[in-house]
């Protein structure tokens, strides 16, 4: 028999933390810069695209802690992927060009996977161990050269155009996301990352292939860096070595205070949507207020350190 | 005569230099319920996880139906219609219970292949309903229900998949009087599904009461099997100990 009401324990107030905490740091930029045009569509429409980068690999980063992996290597991937975009483009098209970014992203983060799922290695180390050693890969590429990108199709489509009026990166935005949580939410593979992330052994004995999973993931997640890596290329009109260097945590904190579990089991895309904004939105409002990159830089660690105290202290049992 | 669902031919299992189960062989008919006992550390989890695809055995063959079964994954082992309650239950704590019962066979609808949770929470409110097991909601999630509430969970979920064997790892230790008389009720009820059954427990009154044959293990070595019927606790206590 069933017995009714479900009971509320179900409601995780830590998920919603991250918009109430968007909410009141937006609230708080709006007042404080009102004379700097903070609120100003323009402004608004800069910081989203300034976050989409860091929202695309929040994406992949979803998967990968809700499985109850880590993957560090995300930066490099990103300047590895872009620069193989950039080199690509110069004797091939655009197309070609973001194929080759995505399946070096992709095949990097196979690779990751495959050292995960059957040598048994912890992907905290394996990740780490492929992030130095791409970012050697990346420096060493073009030899610490950037590589401009002059193809109108590549730089509108993945930076400064529009398709109707909206900007590319908004759209890029919307897409990965809308896809990220579609397939989180709504689809068995979804279903067996959580459960992975929440029991692997659980996972192991319902009969899901756990290894394939966890390659999956850290693929995935490969994949999403390089487009992070391509779109940033294409807002630059170039490729360089240092692309996406500081982004490893600036994602993980976007990821954690949207409420994705750093121990697995939870995960919410829309969370990291909102959490890439608020880190986006922090840098854009410190600048406009005048501080130097030493004051921001403090200013946004401590705020990052608060959100995650505030979205980590429900969850203990 | 038909093969047994469920034959072990002489299977062994080592962990290092440690012998967890010697040379056992059994046979279990479809319809028909064997106990396992012995104490603790006797093997018994081991040969679960062993038919159960989670260990590969050491040596000896598994034979379902007559035919030899080399299972290397748990989902090898469920293909072939063998459901495990495993002693910790195996489930995801933060899901929800109507996706512990689906995991692995999540039902979907539609070109985009989306999850159908409308349909598995009807089929698991059904299920539940059907069994007797007493949880709050199908929505709920597994750390929020008691421990007796999780077992029924687990058993529910074997029950339902299962099509040729069940393994039943000590399926009522956490549970009250009336919970283990459901839970009793509904492993005498396999027997009308034809399932084979496997059921290991710690209590000898259950095992009398629900089991036909009764096979004792004593630090991996295969005693003896008994029938229910002809024999008597002390027997076994007796086989258990090593005191006879
Ligand atoms: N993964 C493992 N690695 C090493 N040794 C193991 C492993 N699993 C079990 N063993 C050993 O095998 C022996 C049998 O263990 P098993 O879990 O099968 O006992 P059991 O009969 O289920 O006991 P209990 O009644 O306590 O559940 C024990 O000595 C145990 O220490
Ligand atoms: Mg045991």
């Amino acid at each position: 028999m069933l017995r009714a009401p479900a009971s509320l324990r179900g409601v995780d107030p830590a998920r919603y933390v991250v918009y109430l905490g968007f909410l009141l740091v937006l609230g708080g930029f709006a007042v404080a810069l009102r004379n700097d045009g903070f609120l100003s569509a323009a402004n608004l429409l800069n910081i989203v695209q300034g976050a989409t980068p860091v929202t695309v690999m929040s994406v992949g980063t979803v998967f990968v802690l809700t499985a109850g992996e880590i993957d560090l290597s995300i930066g490099s991937v990103v300047a590895v992927a872009a620069l193989v975009g950039a080199i690509v483009l110069r004797g091939a098209p655009w197309w070609a060009a973001a194929a080759a970014a995505l399946l070096a992203g992709g095949g990097i983060g196979l690779v990751n996977g495959a050292l995960v799922a059957y040598l048994r290695l912890p992907s905290f180390l394996v990740t780490l161990a492929t992030m130095g050693l791409l970012a050697g890969v990346a420096r060493w590429l073009t030899d610490l050269r950037s590589v401009p990108i002059t193809d109108d199709i590549f730089n509108g489509l993945f930076g400064s155009g529009a398709l109707f009026g909206v900007p590319s990166l908004v759209l890029w935005t919307i897409a990965t996301v809308v896809a990220g949580h579609f397939a989180l939410r709504e689809t068995k593979f979804g279903a067996h990352v959580l459960a992975l992330g929440d029991s692997a052994a659980a996972a192991r004995a319902a009969g899901i292939r756990v290894r394939r999973l966890r390659m999956q993931v850290l693929a995935l997640s490969g994949a999403t860096a390089a487009l992070a890596g391509v779109l940033y290329a294409g807002r630059l009109n170039g490729a360089r070595y240092s692309l996406g260097e500081t982004d490893l945590l600036t994602v993980i904190a976007a990821v954690i205070v949207g409420g994705t579990r750093l121990s697995g089991g939870t995960g919410s895309v829309p969370g990291a949507l909102v959490g890439a904004l608020l880190m986006e939105m922090l840098n854009n409002g410190l600048i406009l207020m005048g501080l130097a990159v030493s004051e921001q830089m403090m200013v946004r660690g401590v705020i990052i350190l608060v959100a995650v105290a505030l979205t980590l202290r429900e969850r203990r049992v | 005569m038909t093969a047994p669902a469920l034959s072990l031919a002489h299977v062994r299992r080592v962990f290092g230099g440690v012998v967890a189960l010697a040379d056992l062989s059994l046979d279990i008919a479809a319809g028909e319920i064997v106990a396992l006992v012995g104490d603790n550390g006797a093997g018994k989890s081991t040969l679960v996880k062993i038919i159960a695809g989670v260990l590969p055995p050491s040596g000896g063959r598994i034979l379902l139906d007559g035919t030899e079964a080399t299972m290397t994954s748990p989902a090898d082992a469920q293909a072939r219609g063998i459901q495990v309650v495993h002693q910790d239950l195996a489930l995801a704590d933060s899901q929800p219970v109507y996706m512990n019962l689906f995991l692995g066979r999540e039902l979907t609808k539609g070109p985009l292949r989306r999850l159908d949770r409308r349909r598995m929470i009807a089929e698991t409110e059904r299920l539940v309903q059907a069994l007797d097991v007493r949880i709050p909601s199908a929505r709920a999630a597994i750390r929020d229900l008691s421990g007796g509430q999780r077992q029924g969970v687990a058993i529910a979920r074997a029950t339902h998949w299962a099509s040729r064997v069940v393994l039943m790892d000590e399926p009522t230790a956490a549970l009250g009087v009336a919970e283990r008389e459901r839970v009793e009720r509904i492993i005498a009820g396999l027997r009308a599904r034809s399932l084979a059954v496997l059921l290991i427990s710690h209590s000898l009154d259950q095992v009398f009461r629900l089991a036909d044959r009764i096979c004792v293990l004593r630090r991996g070595v295969q005693i003896g099997v008994r029938r229910a019927a002809e024999t008597t606790p002390n027997e076994i206590v007796g086989m258990i100990t090593g005191a006879a």
